[in-house]
């Protein structure tokens, strides 16, 4: 990744790189411990896939099941042996980007993710991107106007909306925009019409953003709050510091004091915050993607659940896990460097 | 000369006494009205919960019958084992007497005949799928989400400032193996885990405090250790340190209480999400097991019906928001009282 010397990077001196491979370093021990208590957690509990595997095949009652089925299939599947070793033998599957099979229709399990990721990426990154475009400007005038009657109406309709419950929002959506009740503006299921997929381009777009409007509502609003407050605080604590009060003391407009000089700096910690609400992304989706029958990695992960799939539960925390480690590392760097002040040896 | 006189009789005013820390924050608390309020709904919420049985249910609190006084509510009685109080209130002989509570319907008594009714006289927020007052399981539902949230945020702070205190006091390589801990949690959906770990496991109530409790400390943990790493520094813990005390004396006793006012500040945001997290999972059905009343089970039902039976959506969502609407505003107000540099606004 760094050989080239031929684009010197702004930091040039080792700082980065071994910043880099220290952190790099460090996801492996974290990617371990989540591996270990998913694997913990699922193969240790009461119950296992075989019984219900063969429960549902093909109506055979459950005393028909002799030992032998039983046996063999656990053997199939690996399930014979003590859990330890079960553990190091998915980790040397891991080691290779192996995943497995899915349990319930031998498919690759990374074969059903990749399917399955793009959905719920573009649908967060929408919403990530709403909130931002939302939640700036309104953390902004809040802070402006701080202690008014303004600000505390906004304090008080965001709080508001951070205690509605999604999926209270998404069933009265439903009822009253998706033709329950009143009008049949959006619909509520899956993310494209029938036979959308064969639609020109712009026309299956369109299709895409009308199916998703309603599910892209329900995932954003929750984190209006958060993020104005943070931009509030974020640009109080830039207004008291000393250069602020320089700029006003030579007489620049107050527009260009917050904009020009206070506002850049106050941009920094939120924009790198977009890494904590990446795990918070997938988690949201499972009751989103269940309501509005979304075919992305939520539903996937609350049916892998259902059907205790192992390798897909196993996969999906995995690699979730392994996005968000990414993405805290990618936003920690561009702390660093949007921000000169910090230093790579400041951070940790 | 005067003014002199004026300045030295000022000095030697009696100073009034200090109302100490928590005096003053709630001194700056009861300022905002907003957070009072809240406060006030809580405390109502936790009238309606310990109460729950006085307010709503099918037996009688007090009952005068052969002579005898009887509280059904609150002892079991051999000889009412299996008495149908309805009957029996109806058939009371003379001088005998049933007092019940203002809502007469149990959150478990099924009523087949009324199923599914919009709210009306006998049921005052409508029926549900089996003809269960939902203003009864309402009620009854209150005693589960406080409880839950109180749980699941009690277990949390223990972890929290258990982890915390000992990265945040002992730095080095205790502070890299918590921090990798943090990280490890931070990292998961935790949604997605507790889901998996109650699909694995019985959907008990306990199991649900237990759960997210144990995936809800990381805030608390994160908050302790840099109290505790700032505190570390001040001349008054090397003191302690030097004196002798022990280490869990000076963190306890010395530290602790300086750091303690955050971590109720985030404790009180903790309960509003723990509150929402258990209606989440027992929207989806991996909540306290069917005939426990929960908001989340209720306003699940609705969900089940063509129709839109909208006293199921209402009232189950208006009490989960109040909830957490008080809570977080009073997280809120409380946050500000502690916050030194927003007194004497």
């Amino acid at each position: 990744m760094f050989r080239d010397s031929n684009h010197e990077p702004r930091f040039t001196n080792h700082d980065m790189r071994t910043y880099l491979l220290k952190r790099l370093f460090l996801i492996i021990p974290t990617l371990l411990g989540i591996t270990l208590v998913t694997f913990f957690v699922i193969q240790l509990a009461p119950g296992n896939p075989v019984s219900r595997k063969l429960q549902v095949g093909e109506g055979v009652k459950a005393e028909a099941i002799t030992k032998d089925i039983i046996e063999q299939t656990k053997k199939l599947y690996g399930l014979d042996k003590p859990i330890y070793i079960r553990y190091w033998i998915w980790l040397k599957q891991i080691a290779t980007l192996d995943f497995g099979r899915s349990y319930k229709d031998h498919r690759p399990v990374i074969q059903k993710i990749a399917e399955r990721l793009p959905v719920t990426l573009s649908i967060n990154i929408i919403s990530i991107l709403l909130v931002y475009i939302i939640s700036i400007p309104l953390g902004v005038y809040s802070a402006v106007t701080q202690g008014s009657i303004r600000d505390r109406a906004i304090t008080f309709f965001l709080f508001a909306l951070y205690s509605i419950p999604s999926f209270w929002l998404a069933m009265v959506l439903i009822y009253f925009l998706g033709g329950g009740e009143f009008w049949d503006v959006f619909p509520i299921y899956g993310i494209l019409s029938p036979g959308a997929e064969n639609y020109p381009f712009l026309k299956k777009l369109l299709n895409f953003l009308w199916h998703i409007t309603l599910p892209v509502i329900c995932l954003t609003y929750g984190d209006l709050a958060y993020l104005s407050r943070y931009q509030r605080g974020s640009l109080l604590e830039v207004l008291r510091s000393e250069f602020i009060r320089t700029a006003r003391a030579k007489g620049l407009t107050e527009s260009n004091v917050i904009f020009k000089h206070a506002l850049r700096n106050a941009l920094i910690p939120i924009i790198t915050i977009v890494a904590s609400v990446l795990p918070a992304m997938i988690g949201g989706s499972v009751i989103i993607e269940s309501i509005f029958s979304i075919p992305g990695i939520g539903q996937l992960g609350f049916e892998a659940v259902l059907s205790r799939d192992y390798p897909l539960i196993m996969a999906i925390a995995t690699i979730s896990a392994f996005l968000t480690l990414i993405g805290i590392l990618i936003s920690d760097l561009a702390y660093v460097m949007v921000d000169p002040r910090i230093s790579f040896e400041g951070k940790r | 000369m005067n003014t002199q006189v004026v300045g030295v009789s000022q000095v030697y005013q009696p100073i009034p006494k200090s109302p100490g820390y928590w005096g003053t924050v709630w001194i700056e608390f009861k300022k905002d009205k907003l957070a009072m309020t809240a406060l006030c709904v809580i405390l109502f919420l936790f009238i309606v919960a310990i109460f729950s049985d006085f307010i709503a249910g099918n037996k009688p609190i007090f009952l005068k019958w052969n002579g005898k006084m009887y509280f059904p509510v609150l002892f079991e009685y051999k000889e009412l084992f299996n008495v149908d109080f309805k009957e029996l209130t109806e058939s009371l002989p003379k001088d005998n007497f049933a007092v019940y509570p203002p809502i007469r319907y149990s959150d478990t008594e099924y009523d087949l005949l009324s199923v599914l009714s919009p709210p009306s006289r006998p049921h005052l927020f409508g029926t549900d799928d089996r003809g269960r007052d939902v203003l009864s399981r309402m009620i009854h539902g209150t005693r589960i989400s406080l409880s839950i949230g109180f749980v699941a945020v009690g277990i949390a702070v223990v972890i929290g400032i258990f982890l915390g205190v000992i990265a945040g006091y002992y730095g080095g390589i205790t502070d890299f193996i918590v921090s990798r801990l943090f990280e490890i949690m931070i990292t998961f959906p935790v949604f997605f885990l507790i889901l998996t770990i109650l699909a694995f496991r019985d959907p008990s109530i306990y199991n649900i405090m237990i759960v997210i409790g144990a995936t809800g400390w990381t805030g608390i943990a994160r908050l302790v250790r840099g109290e505790f790493l700032r505190l570390r520094k001040y001349s008054y813990v090397e003191a302690a340190i030097a004196l002798g005390s022990p280490d869990f004396r000076v963190m306890l006793k010395h530290m602790l209480p300086n750091a303690f006012a955050p971590v109720l500040v985030a404790s009180t945001f903790g309960v509003a999400g723990a509150i929402l997290v258990e209606s989440a999972l027992s929207f989806l059905g991996f909540g306290v097991p069917p005939p426990e009343p929960s908001w989340g089970d209720v306003l699940s039902q609705s969900q089940r019906y063509v129709d839109f039976a909208w006293w199921l959506v209402l009232f189950p969502g208006a009490a989960i928001f109040t909830t957490v609407t008080a809570f977080n505003l009073v997280g809120e107000g409380f946050r500000d009282a502690i916050d030194p540099r927003l007194r004497g606004r």
